[in-house]
């Protein structure tokens, strides 16, 4: 294959696995943009995922397993919730109980309702996935190369979540500055006794920060299993959450950065995948273990480097309290 | 305002016409867990007047003034404001019944702009960028009205502290309130900032605001105030005009007893050089010179004060001195010692008979959660006084624990309590009791009185002129004027990081001090 074409393929796979990462990390934006930590990611997108490929395995329809998706993350979103919002508790001890809890009850309930090691069954028919949408026109222009091929791999040819993420974007970073529930939001993330005295909830903007973190984690698991693939198998976030976590770090807490962090780090793992087994001029063929573990390494390389001057929210992981 | 009174008013208070309270509390009760916090407190403000409210720490000012804030609820009472029953549950009633309040430490958004700050809560709609522009508006007529100038697209945390509190102001009047209520207003103001604060507030009694002022400065109740009132031990136990009172009178209420505002001491007799601080810059994490400069000379018998605005670079200064800091460039030596040369840590220099009482104790004082016993020998524990071969002596760290809690009238004297138990005043003795019993010839000492009642004040103080009359040398950094002028022999005053001045105690008025830790230069002014 030609190099172009080669590098058209990777930047869509790119895009491919940018989604997911994107999604939680926007979700996180929100809640730790009002000061609750979101170490939760990893068990709510792994929560939804399985459940939305159970639910759309049994009704056929991937909608309903969206649907199941969201509520379950959202269920999750909230227990961690009521423990480091209500009952000011440790919000990382309490996000790492559900994200190790999810681990090990998705397997379990897969194995217990369908029998099948801890997996649900294989989605075949097209109803049950959110399948790639080929734009009009798209088959035709693979024909030309350079305007036609990057516009039926990057622009044609994704699911419906694909799309969905990114016009997220925009509407997030909207959200936290064109509106008064935005301004609410950053202010109880830098200031909760401000939020207060001002006359408003700090619990309440924060439960609804949860919320959304929620929802976009509900539509991540979705995607991993009903879109990337087709079904649930046992740990498939396999730290996407995390890897989320630390892109919107590095991407300091913003929309448009998060997402460049999101795909640079999609980057590595689409050009890792292509690179196995390939020899490359000089070094030769890479081992694999190597190469698997090369997003990993620039991700610790980045947020050591670039990321020390990056400012958290000011009371982002204390709980609020009155003082005296 | 169109307030109707609901009843006639029950007496007519202060200046005011036929006119109700504006604001009337009756049997107002709080407890915090064992803490009586107000104990049936009973107290009317008059419309249009400027009402103080003083007490020590933990007397329970700033809990009654939370309750009628809404912040938090009274376990019992009657809140009436201009004559109507009030029943706040949170803020935001109290914000509607026309009370703002302007809070100790800011509730502001730092990296929010003025305009931000102020609309949080009150945006005027859903988009932001309409409830912007109509703020903005309503904002510069307000501030047009009352002469309160600020610059609305300005980052909060750029701002100076005094202008900060413009800000706390400004929400309280663009949310219409009628009664204003600041805690320790001018606890971070210079002397400069202070007296343009009381015109603004001057102003505001004009148009027919009340203001309460919360505070332990007695001077300043009675620069400003038209009535005062007096609380002890979370209950009401005087009430006066302010004309008829004095700032000795308000202070034996306070406390309890007689009190000596002013430390009695005799002139200095300085003798030779214990401390030599040549050409010391310090740098923050960021690279931004904190002390810049900085050259001096602390002798024995004599205390050297530092005046300026917190943030000048007094707590970066010390720290330095202490071994906390490196500093990036200059000397210091200590009974000719070079200690920045010698690369001399902390610990070592303590050793050579530095003693330190930091700037904030809850930071780097004290552990809360450690008995009073072993707070009493932090820092010293490999003394052979205390242990041996890596053994703690209990019984001999208790005994001397308690020698020093009676020496400094630690209240109660018991070492095995948590010192989390104790309260502020006491806590800062025990610390004091520590550094000094260590028997060092030189103390930094930071903010000595910071969150101490006056009673523990009049100690400290007593104990510090007497460490100086033992030929120690003394380093007094403080915020408080009063503290400065009343115990230094020489005075330095820091600004921007620069030792800008150094006046003797003779030279030195408040007035000239306050322009220079204002940054004006002399001459200039």
């Amino acid at each position: 294959m030609e190099t172009y074409t080669l590098i058209v393929l990777l930047l869509a796979a790119t895009i491919r696995v940018a989604t997911p990462l994107l999604l939680a990390a926007l979700g996180g934006m929100f809640s730790e943009r009002a000061g609750v930590i979101d170490l939760g990611l990893e068990g709510k997108m792994l929560g939804a995922a399985f459940a939305s490929a159970a639910v759309a395995a049994v009704t056929g329809s991937a909608w309903a397993g969206l649907g199941a998706g969201i509520l379950v993350s959202v269920a999750l979103a909230l227990l961690i919730g009521f423990a480091g919002i209500t009952h000011r508790g440790n919000q990382v001890v309490a996000a790492m109980a559900v994200n190790i809890m999810v681990a090990g009850l998705g397997p379990s309930l897969a194995l217990a309702w369908f029998g099948l090691g801890g997996q649900t069954p294989q989605l075949n028919a097209p109803s049950q996935r959110f399948l790639e949408i080929t734009w009009p026109w798209a088959e035709q222009a693979r024909a030309t190369p350079a305007p036609g091929l990057l516009y039926a791999e990057l622009l044609s040819g994704h699911s419906l979540l694909v799309y969905f993420a990114a016009a997220l974007v925009p509407a997030a970073a909207w959200v936290l500055h064109g509106t008064r529930f935005g301004l609410r939001l950053r202010a109880v993330g830098e200031n909760p006794a401000a939020v207060d005295t001002a006359g408003l909830s700090v619990n309440g903007l924060r439960y609804q920060a949860v919320l959304i973190s929620g929802v976009l984690c509900g539509v991540a698991g979705t995607y991993l299993s009903t879109a990337a693939s087709a079904g649930f198998v046992r740990d498939m976030t396999a730290g996407k959450g995390y890897l989320a976590l630390a892109a919107l770090i590095f991407g300091k807490w913003r929309p448009y950065p998060t997402l460049g962090a999101c795909l640079l780090f999609a980057f590595t793992d689409a050009l890792a995948a292509r690179l196995q087994g390939v020899a490359l001029p000089v070094v030769g063929v890479i081992p694999v273990q190597f190469i698997l573990a090369l997003p990993y390494v620039l991700t610790v390389l980045l947020l050591a480097g670039f990321v020390g001057k990056a400012v958290a929210p000011k009371a982002i992981g204390v709980p609020y309290a009155k003082e005296d | 305002m169109n307030v109707v009174p609901v009843q006639p008013p029950g007496e007519p208070a202060g200046p005011a016409r036929n006119e109700p309270p504006a604001l009337e509390l009756r049997g107002v009760d709080k407890h915090f867990g064992a803490v009586h916090a107000n104990r049936s407190v009973s107290l009317t403000i008059a419309a249009g007047t400027v009402h103080g409210l003083v007490g020590e720490n933990g007397a329970g000012k700033s809990t009654l003034m939370n309750i009628v804030y809404g912040y938090h609820r009274a376990d019992a009472g009657e809140i009436r404001v201009h004559g109507r029953r009030a029943d706040f549950r949170r803020p935001h009633d109290a914000i509607a019944a026309g009370i703002g309040m302007v809070h100790q430490h800011f509730m502001l958004v730092e990296n929010f702009t003025v305009l931000e700050n102020v609309v949080l809560g009150a945006e005027g709609g859903r988009w932001l960028a309409q409830g912007l522009a109509r703020a903005r508006a309503e904002l510069e007529r307000i501030a047009r009205n009352h002469g309160l100038a600020v610059p609305l697209d300005a980052v909060v945390e750029q701002l100076p502290v005094g202008m900060q509190q413009r800000v706390e102001i400004l929400k309280a009047l663009y949310r219409g309130a009628e009664i204003l209520i600041l805690d320790e207003p001018t606890a971070v103001l210079t002397p400069q900032e202070t007296s343009q604060l009381f015109t603004l507030l001057g102003r505001l009694r004009e148009q027919g605001k009340t203001v309460i002022i919360v505070t332990h400065k007695l001077r300043e109740i009675m620069a400003v105030t038209d009535r005062v009132t007096v609380m002890r031990q979370g209950a009401v136990v005087h009430e006066t005009d302010t004309s008829a009172t004095s700032e000795r009178a308000l202070a034996e209420q306070m406390v309890g007893r007689s009190v000596l505002l002013q430390v009695e001491k005799t002139p200095a007799r300085p003798g030779g050089v214990l401390l030599a601080v040549k050409d010391l810059e310090v740098r923050d994490r960021f690279g931004v010179p904190r002390v810049r400069r900085a050259s001096f000379e602390l002798r024995a018998g004599e205390i050297l004060g530092i005046a300026g605005v917190a943030g000048n670079g007094q707590t970066e200064l010390l720290e330095a001195l202490a071994g906390i800091l490196t500093p990036t460039r200059g000397e210091i030596v200590l009974q000719g010692r070079n200690l920045v040369r010698g690369r001399v840590g902390p610990r070592e220099r303590r050793r050579l008979g530095l003693a330190h009482v930091p700037e904030d104790r809850l930071r780097m004082g004290i552990i809360g959660d450690f008995t009073a016993q072993d707070n009493a020998i932090l820092g010293q524990q490999d003394r052979p006084a205390f242990s041996r071969g890596g053994f703690l002596r209990r019984a001999a760290i208790a005994a001397a624990c308690e020698h020093k809690l009676r020496n400094y009238d630690v209240r109660p004297p018991e070492p095995g309590r948590l010192l989390s138990a104790f309260s502020g005043g006491n806590q800062q003795k025990l610390v004091l009791a520590r550094e000094i019993d260590g028997d060092p010839q030189v103390l930094l000492i930071g903010q000595p009185t910071r969150g101490v009642d006056i009673g523990a004040v009049e100690f400290i103080h007593r104990q510090l002129v007497a460490l100086r009359d033992a030929g120690k040398g003394l380093l007094l950094v403080s915020v408080e004027l009063d503290e400065i002028l009343g115990l230094s022999d020489r005075i330095l005053v820091m600004f921007g990081g620069e030792i800008v001045a150094e006046l003797s105690r003779a030279e030195a008025t408040e007035q000239k001090l306050g322009l220079l830790m204002a940054g004006v230069k002399e001459g200039a002014a």
